[in-house]
């Protein structure tokens, strides 16, 4: 993908004007792609996402049951375990670093704040539209947010009003770009006024709803095998969400540096390094953290002989292969300063989440009943589709805005003259 | 679901409507024996011959088709089969065990629902709703005795299982499972009466009864409550599920949300402002950029 448009800061500096007065045509121009077409992810999710897009047809012409394997037994599929329960907690790094820059002051991963924030909301706005699929009323959503039923005692209300919320923060937090990008100063600063705000509730809201996800499952106990249900499920899934999050931003970043280099500026690729090695840092102790948590859930509640049989080995695997294993790899690269080292780690922990979430909502989910769910190959796709349309509205907004480079000039000296720092 | 006129009213009228009708059934709803007290129905596994004449009567009563009787096959209820008969042989003998939901004290089903479609009636029926539901099924993923059963080929899918006759309950009348059984093997009382007479049956014929009312104490009460000749676990019940009410499992996390949400913001301000302090010296410039 090679840029077309000067997109210095200067250069943004200049069209400022223009900008202003003409948005539409701006904004059109901008919506014409960029860059070459043929690459191999467009070649490859192109076609996944409009096959995506015929099996959503058919899923509300003729039901859930026509495109899915899903049944009385296993009412939830991999549509909620990777796109809502996984996804949710992949999303996890913004507030984690949110938190770090805007509430303890961490200026060193400023720069990684606003791709972190931007993807966040994406997958927010990509897997509540997933929840809409899932779903098999899905206009009656409606329902528990203008007040017509307020089902106070579910923790799925909880969950969803938080969702509402914290993407309504997130698009706060990251709105000063697309002013930015628009051209708007007046805009920009009434957007970044609200940021600290829409901080605060985002990373009080991410710790309920993360922990909200996993109590969702706190009723299904007896369904679930015993090796990954505890009454702790909320607190694991908290915690993992950091690690989760975090592994995330250092595995984006790395593809970021590669793929989005001609929109990088020079500060965002100096800083690459020390940052991945400050969030794998994290990752490993929130690994820890929760490893000694799982141990202790463990021996409290089971003895050596539930590790046998299959179950006892897929748990193993999950545990020591792609949470202790990563756990110790980040320890290991950190010392000896191998950015391939956490990236591997980060990968492997990624894996290893989406074992966790899927386990818990399908694979243990009556891990014992004869003719388990296995999901059909269209669930498969519409799951890729929704992955592949985040990716692609990621990509148009890094490639336009000013996500992992610098604000324009005139955005930097407006915050110099009010003495904000801007990064 | 859809004939009660009430509760369309509710789901079709907007806000203040809605509101207001949802006040009135809450008043209803505390009214003395409701909640402490429920109807509810005895079964008594000792006296079914498995003659389905009850799973007819439902099929029938709900406009449902033919309910499937084959002895030989496990079933489990089904949209279109509410209640099932379904019979065991343990030790020479063939026990016939209905299936249906068990209309728990404190449903599992109605706690997990955030649209409040999966409620409870004033006199204790769980019913489901189909101008609210919007089809999340956690309902069925949180059902201890997993009874809610979804339409998956319907654009439009409802959720679906025993209802207990609410409608002919409300008019006087008993389930029309109960008042089709010709053995009288399944009763239907308020719930303090239906233990009553299974301690009573218990009590007179000590050798005929296990010593266990299955649903007196499972999930947290049931408003079905089972007698049988043998341990419940040889009928295919399920024996793990505790005597605590299901909704409490998620009490704690429930009561953790407003204390978070209460005092995380204030903290995180708090940290905020004390790691922002440099802001106020004197001696130091203004944050350099980045
Ligand atoms: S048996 Fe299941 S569906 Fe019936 S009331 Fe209890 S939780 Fe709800
Ligand atoms: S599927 Fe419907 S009835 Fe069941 S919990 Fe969800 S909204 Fe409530």
């Amino acid at each position: 993908m090679s840029v077309t448009t000067p997109d210095t800061a200067t250069g943004l500096s200049a069209d400022l004007a223009p900008r202003r007065r003409r948005f539409w045509a701006f904004l059109l121009s901008e919506l014409k792609p960029q860059g070459k077409l043929l690459t191999t992810f467009n070649v490859i999710s192109i076609p996944v996402m409009l096959a995506a897009l015929v099996i959503v047809v058919l899923r509300f012409a003729g039901g859930l049951g026509a495109v899915t394997n899903l049944s009385d037994a296993w009412p939830w599929g991999i549509w909620a375990a990777v796109d809502v329960i996984a996804g949710v907690a992949f999303a996890g790094g913004a507030y984690v670093l949110c938190f770090m820059v805007y509430i303890l002051g961490i200026k060193k991963y400023a720069p990684a704040v606003r791709v972190t924030v931007l993807a966040s909301f994406l997958a927010y706005l990509f897997y509540a539209g997933a929840l809409l699929l899932e779903l098999g009323r899905p206009w009656n959503i409606v329902n528990p947010i203008i007040g017509n039923n307020f089902g106070l005692s579910a923790v799925l209300f909880l969950v969803a009003w938080h969702f509402l919320l914290y993407m309504i923060a997130a698009l706060l937090e990251f709105s000063p770009a697309i002013a930015e990008w628009a051209g708007a100063p007046r805009l920009r600063r009434v957007l970044q006024s609200m940021t600290l705000g829409a901080v605060i509730l985002g990373v009080a809201l991410s710790l309920l709803h993360q922990s909200g996800l996993g109590a969702l499952f706190l009723m299904s106990g007896p369904k679930i095998h015993p090796l990954w249900f505890s009454e702790f499920l909320p607190i694991l899934f908290l915690v993992s969400s950091i690690f989760a999050g975090l592994s995330l931003v250092i595995v984006e970043s790395a593809i970021a540096k590669r793929v989005f280099a001609h929109v990088m500026d020079a500060e965002h690729k100096k800083t690459h390094r020390r940052i991945s090695f400050g969030l794998a840092r994290i990752c490993a102790g929130a690994m820890f953290a929760y490893l000694g948590m799982v141990v202790i859930t463990f021996v409290h509640g089971h003895d050596a002989a539930s590790l046998t049989g299959g179950m006892g080995a897929w748990w193993l695997v999950e545990i020591l292969g792609f949470t202790a294993l990563p756990g110790a790899l980040f320890v290991v690269a950190i010392k000896r300063r191998s950015l391939t080292g956490i990236r591997l780690a980060s990968v492997l922990t990624l894996i290893g989440v989406l074992m966790n979430r899927l386990n818990v909502c399908v694979i243990a989910y009556r891990w014992d009943a004869p003719n388990h769910y296995v999901p059909t190959w269209m669930e498969v796709v519409v799951t890729l589709g929704i992955i592949f349309a985040e990716v692609w509205v990621l990509r148009w907004i890094i490639l336009r805005m000013p996500i992992l480079r610098k604000p324009p000039a005139w955005a930097r000296a407006d915050d110099a003259r009010r003495g904000i720092s801007s990064h | 679901m859809n004939r009660r006129g009430f509760f369309k009213l509710c789901g079709a009228a907007a806000g203040s409507t809605a509101l207001a009708a949802r006040a009135g059934g809450r008043a209803l709803a505390s009214a003395p024996r409701s909640e402490t007290d429920p109807y509810g129905i005895l079964i008594d596994t000792t006296r079914c011959v498995g003659c389905n004449t009850c799973s007819e009567a439902c099929a029938e009563a709900h406009e449902l088709p033919e309910p499937n009787t084959d002895e030989d096959v496990l079933k489990d209820t089904t949209v279109e089969q509410w209640t099932v008969i379904n019979k065991f042989d343990v030790e020479d003998e063939e026990i016939y065990v209905k299936r249906q939901c068990m209309h728990c004290l404190e449903p599992a089903c109605v706690s997990a629902c955030l649209t409040e479609a999966m409620h409870k009636t004033e006199d204790g029926a769980v019913v489901w709703e189909a101008d609210k539901c919007m089809g999340c099924r956690l309902c069925m993923l949180s059902c201890p005795f997993d009874i809610p059963k979804y339409e998956w080929n319907s654009p439009n899918p409802r959720v679906q299982k025993c209802v207990r006759c609410f409608e002919r309950t409300e008019d006087g009348k008993v389930p029309a499972c109960v008042d089709a059984c010709p053995e009288e093997a399944i009763v239907f009382g308020r719930r303090s009466q239906l233990l009553a007479e299974a301690h009573k049956r218990m009590a007179e014929n000590p050798d005929d009864y296990t010593d266990h009312i299955y649903g007196e104490n499972e999930a947290g009460g049931t408003a079905m409550l089972y007698l049988a000749a043998v341990p419940f676990e040889e009928l295919g019940f399920k024996t793990n599920l505790g005597t605590r009410a299901f909704p409490e499992y998620t009490k704690e996390f429930l009561y953790a949300v407003p204390f978070v949400l209460a005092g995380v913001p204030a903290l995180l301000l708090g940290i905020n402002r004390a790691t922002h302090h440099r802001d106020d010296d004197d001696d130091v410039t203004p944050h350099e950029e980045g």
